[in-house]
């Protein structure tokens, strides 16, 4: 029994070990650019709304609002499907020939632009938590915008702003999942693939669930000790000092 | 006039304005709360503010580096007047950014940074903002902070130092920028009353040797000891002003003499 489990799990074909690795790893690097692409555009959309003009504040309302209500599979199928077909009838009409967009590039754009309007929200409240004197001083002493924005207000905000990221990435890992209705072999599609291939269901869901567990963990952890270097300048920062 | 005055009178003159404030007027809205204020620093001058709650003290000193907008009138600084817009609008950011870069102004909350160690808040806008070169920065920060008596905390954060100490700070840091001038804005008043004392006599260690400032403050005894100048602000105006014996010792207004009998 568990040697025959051993042998489903091992690394090299016939076990499967190793496609489940190549899933997980997808789904990470997946997540991960998803997350970067989340942190880029939330941070622009943080000081878009807190500081821009009024267009790109109704600009980035409706972004945010109408990501956040929607399912997310939804919206991977209309981002995918719809501007996939989009972006190839406008190369098109302008006489390009059609492109395959490759399920990888669209599922990091996808879950970007999904995790972006998330880190708006986080990151936006997350400025207004900083002590507005400390952002004044820097103006103060001559500052430019984009240095206190970089130097002073974003590190600021970063200690509030660590629990809601890092709640983000943890979405992001599981989200990559919803990637394999577009077909794309993240970890579950992978799984799912050598569990019908086997029929060894529970062996199969049991290792991905433990991968998805152990990625929970070891983020948690980092996500902890940026945390604590964030918080470094206050005192309790819960405890650990 | 006496004859011993003349000498004096002509110092002034030679002196150079550091800071002057022409037919300052600033509105929050609906709200005048500066209704035309001139003053002006000369180099060396210790130019007191004083007045109620809500007269305008930190909205004027707030004006004179732009982190409030004056709805009317010049500031000049140093010979430069700043640039605005016929719509009352800075002309120019960098001009301001360069004005503030001269001016050291020290907060009533300190407003460190919290993210930063004291020695990290004190080089912070010498290496990137001035481009000091940091081991410079560092030496002159570290002399600083031995002036201020703070010479064994330059590692620590400022949450774990008491508000005498992040006030001390915050004047090394206003000083680490070699400014032309210093702003404070009741620099003791969110203080204990046993910490006062310790950052009052920083204060007056920079006075004696000559510093410009302007400072806001509703330590009375303290503005007639190192003030060279007095502003008494009410209701948006100058109400009286003078040498620190005339406006505490001889008051005209019955407004100043009436704030005078409340602060006692
Ligand atoms: N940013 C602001 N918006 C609206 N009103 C303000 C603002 N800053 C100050 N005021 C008002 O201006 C008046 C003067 O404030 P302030 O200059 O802080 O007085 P002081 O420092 O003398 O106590 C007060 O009535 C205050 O409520
Ligand atoms: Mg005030």
């Amino acid at each position: 029994m568990v040697e025959q489990t051993l042998a489903l799990l091992a690394l090299e074909p016939p076990g499967w070990g190793g496609n489940l690795l190549r899933g997980l790893w997808a789904s990470l690097v997946i997540a991960g650019g998803a997350f970067g692409i989340g942190l880029v555009i939330g941070t622009f959309g943080a000081f878009g709304k807190l500081y821009g003009g009024p267009v790109a504040r109704d600009l980035l309302a409706v972004y945010t609002t109408v990501v956040r209500a929607v399912p997310e599979l939804v919206l991977i199928l209309i981002l995918y499907f719809a501007v996939t077909d989009a972006v190839n009838q406008l190369l098109v009409s302008f006489g390009y020939q059609r492109i395959q967009i490759s399920g990888f590039a669209a599922g990091i754009a996808v879950l970007g632009v999904v995790q972006g309007a998330y880190a708006t929200e986080v990151i936006r409240g997350a400025i207004l938590a900083v002590p507005p004197g400390q952002i004044e001083a820097a103006r103060a002493y001559g500052m430019p915008p984009g240095m206190t924005a970089r130097r002073v207000t974003l590190p600021l905000a970063l200690s509030s702003a660590i629990p809601g990221l890092a709640n983000l990435w943890l979405i992001a890992t599981k989200d990559t999942a919803l990637l394999a209705i577009v077909g794309f072999a993240e970890l579950t599609l992978t799984t799912r693939q050598a569990a019908g291939a086997t029929r060894a269901y529970f062996t199969f869901f049991l290792a991905a669930g433990a991968l998805y567990l152990l990625v929970t963990l070891v983020s948690g952890w980092g996500f902890r000790l940026l945390e604590r270097r964030a918080r470094r300048g206050l005192p309790s920062a819960g405890g650990a000092r | 006039m006496p004859r011993e005055m003349e000498p004096a009178r002509m110092a002034d003159a030679v002196r150079p304005e550091a800071i002057r404030v022409e037919g300052l007027r600033k509105a929050f809205g609906p709200l005048e709360v500066l209704k035309g204020v001139d003053l002006t620093a000369r180099q060396g001058d210790v130019v007191a503010i004083i007045g109620g709650s809500g007269s305008g003290k930190s909205t004027l000193l707030r004006c004179i580096n732009f982190l409030e907008t004056p709805t009317a009138g010049r500031i000049v600084v140093a010979g430069e007047e700043i640039r605005c817009r016929a719509d009352g609008t800075p002309a120019s950011r960098r001009q301001i950014e360069g004005v503030r870069r001269t001016l050291g102004m020290v907060f009533q909350q300190f407003n460190l940074w919290s993210h930063r160690t004291i020695l990290e808040n004190l080089i912070e806008v010498p290496v990137h903002v001035l481009g000091v070169p940091r081991d410079q920065a560092v030496d002159r920060a570290r002399r600083l902070l031995a002036r201020v008596g703070l010479a064994d905390k330059e590692a620590a954060y400022p949450a774990f130092l008491s508000g005498g100490q992040q006030q001390r700070a915050a004047i090394a840091r206003a000083l680490a920028i070699e400014p032309r001038a210093m702003l404070f804005d009741e620099p003791t008043s969110a203080l204990d009353p046993e910490l006062v004392g310790e950052v009052l006599a920083v204060i007056r260690d920079l006075a004696a040797e000559g510093r410009t400032m302007i400072l806001v403050t509703h330590e009375m005894k303290f503005a007639r000891e190192v003030a060279s100048h007095v502003v008494f602000l009410s209701k948006g105006v100058i109400e009286e002003e003078g040498p620190p014996a005339q406006v505490f010792g001889a008051p005209r207004s019955p407004r100043l003499q009436q704030f005078l009998k409340s602060v006692d």
